[in-house]
């Protein structure tokens, strides 16, 4: 690693003074940003540690029902608190291993749009709103391609907002190595309609699968998606897995989220 | 380059840290507490797993520098006050949970951290708690029972014995 100094403020304001620094960069939990950092593929001048705004942590009801997290929540603390929102809580549960969980944490996650990550399918197929310090980004236009996200320099997650679905699963198929999902599909039933948004597969990053959500909508069971697929052209491919068996999977997990949503 | 202080191990630790020094280089090499293991240096082994106020964290991938004011524990903070090996660790001995024993640190804090927050776990929630713990010596079934025994539970001979 190349050295930087180190801050670590203890509100919103001072962090966004501090990361105003030429080349400072926002630390969450680190377990993505340190690996980085070791492998000098990025050279910040300050890390401005998040960890320490109290008002960044914790998870709370909002006056619309939504499920509010903290843009510095670890995935440990949603697995423990998110009990109004089961599929979150799950999803959380089942990041990484237990030491990964207690540092990591859902700002860092989803700003890092990492194409194989969980909290970006939860996320987008849960419609929720990304807050940062200057504004509120609907999740459908966050999500811009694999690690693109709509987030400015210097910008900061403060809180997600998830609104609470009648039914929802995250159906995940680990790539044991290194523990993300091969294929994620999570699925999320609203009064208004279903939403399915799919991580892991496709090299634009998390998406919705438009065709699965319509079938859905109309009739909510596994039957519904017989017959529907997706093309493999844009999909991921590598030791792990081809482009045409990713595309396999993401039929198949949206099948098996269907049938677990509750 | 920061001043740190924290308690490991019960005891106050202080020192001078860069912005990069990482919590296991700082144990291993301010503090020559070396029972920390770093095994791959990149989040995936578990070796360097320590208790960061009282939860699991590998010390391998978090910053000297973010543990400024916490409570530490290591290997080293684990055996009973008379010196002698703690419930754990003496399970580790007693069903041949280690061979090499470059895993065992970790792998007794990770269980100390599972056994805190679920005394009684089941055999699946132990393996699934070890998921981030990798040991290419022992295929992981003694140290399972290691950690059923220490948690008072029988142990269970094993299906893929
Ligand atoms: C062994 C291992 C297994 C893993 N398995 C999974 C998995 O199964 N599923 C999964 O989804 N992830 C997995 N991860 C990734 C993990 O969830 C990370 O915690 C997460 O991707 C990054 O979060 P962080 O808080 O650690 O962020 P950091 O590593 O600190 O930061 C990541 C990036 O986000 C920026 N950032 C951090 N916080 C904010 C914020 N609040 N606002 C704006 N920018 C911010 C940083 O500047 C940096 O660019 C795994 C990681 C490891 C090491
Ligand atoms: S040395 Fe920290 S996880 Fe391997
Ligand atoms: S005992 Fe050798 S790595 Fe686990």
């Amino acid at each position: 690693m190349y050295n930087f100094g180190f801050e670590k403020p203890g509100t919103v304001a001072d962090a966004v003074a501090a990361l105003g620094a030429e080349d400072a960069q926002a630390l969450g939990g680190g377990q993505t940003l340190i690996p980085t950092l070791k492998q000098r593929l990025a050279s910040p001048t300050t890390l401005v540690s998040l960890t320490g705004i109290a008002e960044m942590r914790g998870v709370c009801t909002g006056d619309d029902g939504a499920l509010c997290v903290g843009g510095a929540t670890t995935h440990a603390t949603v697995a423990a608190e998110a009990g109004a929102y089961p599929a979150l809580a799950a999803t959380a549960a089942h990041i990484g291993d237990p030491a990964v969980r207690n540092r990591g944490t859902i700002g860092g996650s989803l700003a890092n749009n990492d194409p194989s990550a969980c909290y970006p399918a939860a996320a987008l197929a849960s419609g929720a709103t990304i807050v940062t310090n200057t504004r509120e980004i609907a999740a459908d236009d966050y999500f811009q391609g694999m690690f693109t996200t709509a987030l400015d320099e210097g910008e900061i997650i403060t809180e997600v907002r998830f609104p609470v679905p009648e039914a929802a699963h995250y159906e995940k198929f680990v790539q044991p190595a290194s523990r993300f999902a091969l294929v994620g599909v999570f699925v999320a039933k609203y009064a208004d309609g279903v939403r399915v948004a799919i991580t892991g597969a496709s090299n634009d990053g998390v998406f919705r699968w438009s065709e699965a959500e319509a079938a859905l909508s109309s009739n909510f069971s596994a039957d519904a998606l017989d017959g529907l697929s997706l093309p493999s052209d844009d999909m991921i491919s590598d030791l792990h897995g081809t482009a045409a068996y990713r595309a396999h999977l993401c039929g198949v997990m949206t099948k098996r989220a269907v049938a677990q949503a509750s | 380059m920061t001043q740190v202080t924290m308690t490991v191990n019960g005891k106050a630790a202080s020192g001078t840290v860069e912005g990069r020094t990482l919590l296991s280089g700082f144990l291993r090499e301010e503090l020559g507490l070396t029972g920390t293991h770093v095994g791959c240096d990149t989040s995936q082994c578990g070796a360097c797993v320590v208790h960061v106020d009282g939860a699991a964290v590998k010390a391998c991938t978090m910053l000297a520098a973010e543990a400024d004011g916490a409570e530490v524990t290591t290997i080293e903070g684990m055996a009973n006050a008379d010196g002698s090996l703690n419930v754990i660790q003496q399970a580790f001995q007693d069903h041949h949970g280690l061979q090499c024993g470059f895993c065992t640190p970790g792998m007794v804090m990770s269980a100390a951290a599972l056994l805190k927050d679920n005394p009684k776990p089941s055999e699946q929630e132990v393996r699934d708690y070890l998921e981030g713990n990798i040991c290419r010596c022992t295929g992981y079934h003694n140290i399972v029972k290691a950690i059923l025994a220490a948690s008072g539970q029988d142990v269970p001979a094993m299906a893929a014995e």
